[in-house]
């Protein structure tokens, strides 16, 4: 197909959600998945050698365009996004469900030392985190994991694209360098 | 009186970890290298200070405070050769390494570019996604939610009875099968969720994961004015 970059492009820009080759898949019943995948990495150049204001950000298990972070100060003026908010204690609590899912609340509190209840159900309202289930031990407790909000928020193609524990110590490393004490 | 008098500098501090945090720090030691008997008395005074103060503070950072006691005599104890007795001091690295640990992540989780504050998509209204374009829909009230779950407890085969020994399945459990229909579909008719042949207590557990979710604000439950069909948006 020669338009096919066209055609996805064109489901890109009507799709508000991050679009999977598996839906592009269905509405292009005559291309290959190959085809397609191929189709949305020279996109992914395309964008970038045009540094145009967008570009296609792999995000969710899915493909979606996003605007550049440099145009980020005149797109707040026009839509004033309400600013987000979030404690650090809930960003570490976050961190933890992220890196240690699936998990339970007494794993989470165990890491943090504090209790975490209200901060999980925060998060929770916030569509960041959600209960996959229950374990099987005695009491039966609830066990969280992040959502795909949480992908598409923080910018995650997937799980495994959370920063790897090698690049946290260098981060850290880093950090003690520059700041050893406060 | 003059305010000047009682400017306090106060650090507060989230929990025992993040205390002990701040001491190290303060200390500028390392923190594989703890002087636990420096730290346990800062931590000590610390708690004297809040309670003085007349801060609540929450038993974790008493229990915090006994086990560095803990550790410190330990240390005192005498080691012998052959010993092969971890470092005692362990017991308190290991779990404050993978805080620091997370704090850092948080922090680089913080950085990146955020949906909606440094990139932005196209925003469209979800009505605009339903299927048939144009079509009118409300949002369901909970007795018109009642309405379409009789009309599933009547289709139900009469003869059909209760297994009471059968492993039953949680409201917990079918959320979370719910969420992956919905992960994966985006949207669900009320009536597909409830298969064909499935006992009433089933149908039951659905129902109620249904209102479970609602409730949680996780999905929507919207009617097509014609069809009386309803539709459930995950959000």
């Amino acid at each position: 197909m020669d338009n096919i970059k066209n055609i996805i492009e064109s489901l890109l820009f009507v799709s508000d959600k991050p679009l999977k080759i598996e839906q592009i898949k269905i509405v292009l019943e005559e291309a290959e998945t190959k085809e397609i995948r191929n189709a949305l990495s020279e996109m992914m150049e395309e964008y970038d050698t045009r540094k145009s204001s967008f570009y296609l950000s792999e995000v969710a298990n899915g493909f979606q365009l996003r605007t550049r972070p440099e145009y980020k100060k005149w797109i707040s003026r026009l839509i004033q996004p309400s600013p987000f908010r979030m404690s650090s204690a809930a960003m570490e609590t976050l961190a933890i469900i992220a890196y240690r899912q699936p998990i339970i609340r007494a794993d989470i509190e165990h890491i943090r030392g504090v209790d975490s209840g209200g901060i999980i159900r925060n998060l929770m309202e916030k569509k960041l985190v959600r209960v996959l289930g229950r374990k099987d031990i005695p009491g039966r407790p609830l066990i969280y994991s992040t959502t795909k909000h949480f992908l598409e928020l923080f910018n995650l193609k997937n799980l495994k694209d959370l920063p790897s524990v090698k690049e946290i110590a260098e981060l850290k490393d880093l950090a003690n360098i520059e700041d050893p004490t406060e | 009186m003059s305010n000047e008098i009682y400017k306090i500098k106060m650090d507060v501090f989230e929990g025992p970890m993040d205390l002990l945090i701040h001491l190290i720090r303060k200390a500028e030691v390392d923190i594989y290298d703890i002087p636990i008997a420096l730290i346990t008395s800062k931590f000590l005074s610390y708690i004297d200070w809040m309670k003085k103060m007349n801060i609540d503070f929450a038993g974790d950072f008493l229990v915090m405070a006994a086990t560095l006691t803990q550790i410190k005599s330990k240390m005192l104890l005498p080691v012998h050769e052959g010993d092969e007795d971890e470092d005692p001091r362990m017991e308190i690295i290991r779990p404050l390494d993978e805080y620091l640990h997370m704090k850092s992540v948080a922090e680089q989780l913080y950085q990146r570019n955020l949906l909606g504050q440094d990139t932005f998509i196209r925003k469209s209204d979800n009505k605009d996604f339903l299927p048939h374009d144009g079509d009118e829909i409300i949002q369901v009230g909970l007795f018109d939610l009642i309405d379409a779950f009789q009309k599933i407890l009547d289709k139900i085969p009469a003869e059909h009875k209760i297994d009471l020994t059968s492993d039953r399945i949680s409201v917990q459990d079918r959320i979370s099968e719910i969420v992956n229909i919905l992960e994966e579909q985006g949207s669900v008719i009320f009536t597909e969720i409830f298969s064909d042949n499935c006992t009433k207590n089933e149908i039951i557990v659905t129902f109620l994961a249904i209102l479970e979710m609602i409730k949680l604000s996780l999905i929507q439950a919207v009617q097509h004015i014609q069809t009386g069909i309803i539709r459930i948006f995950y959000l």
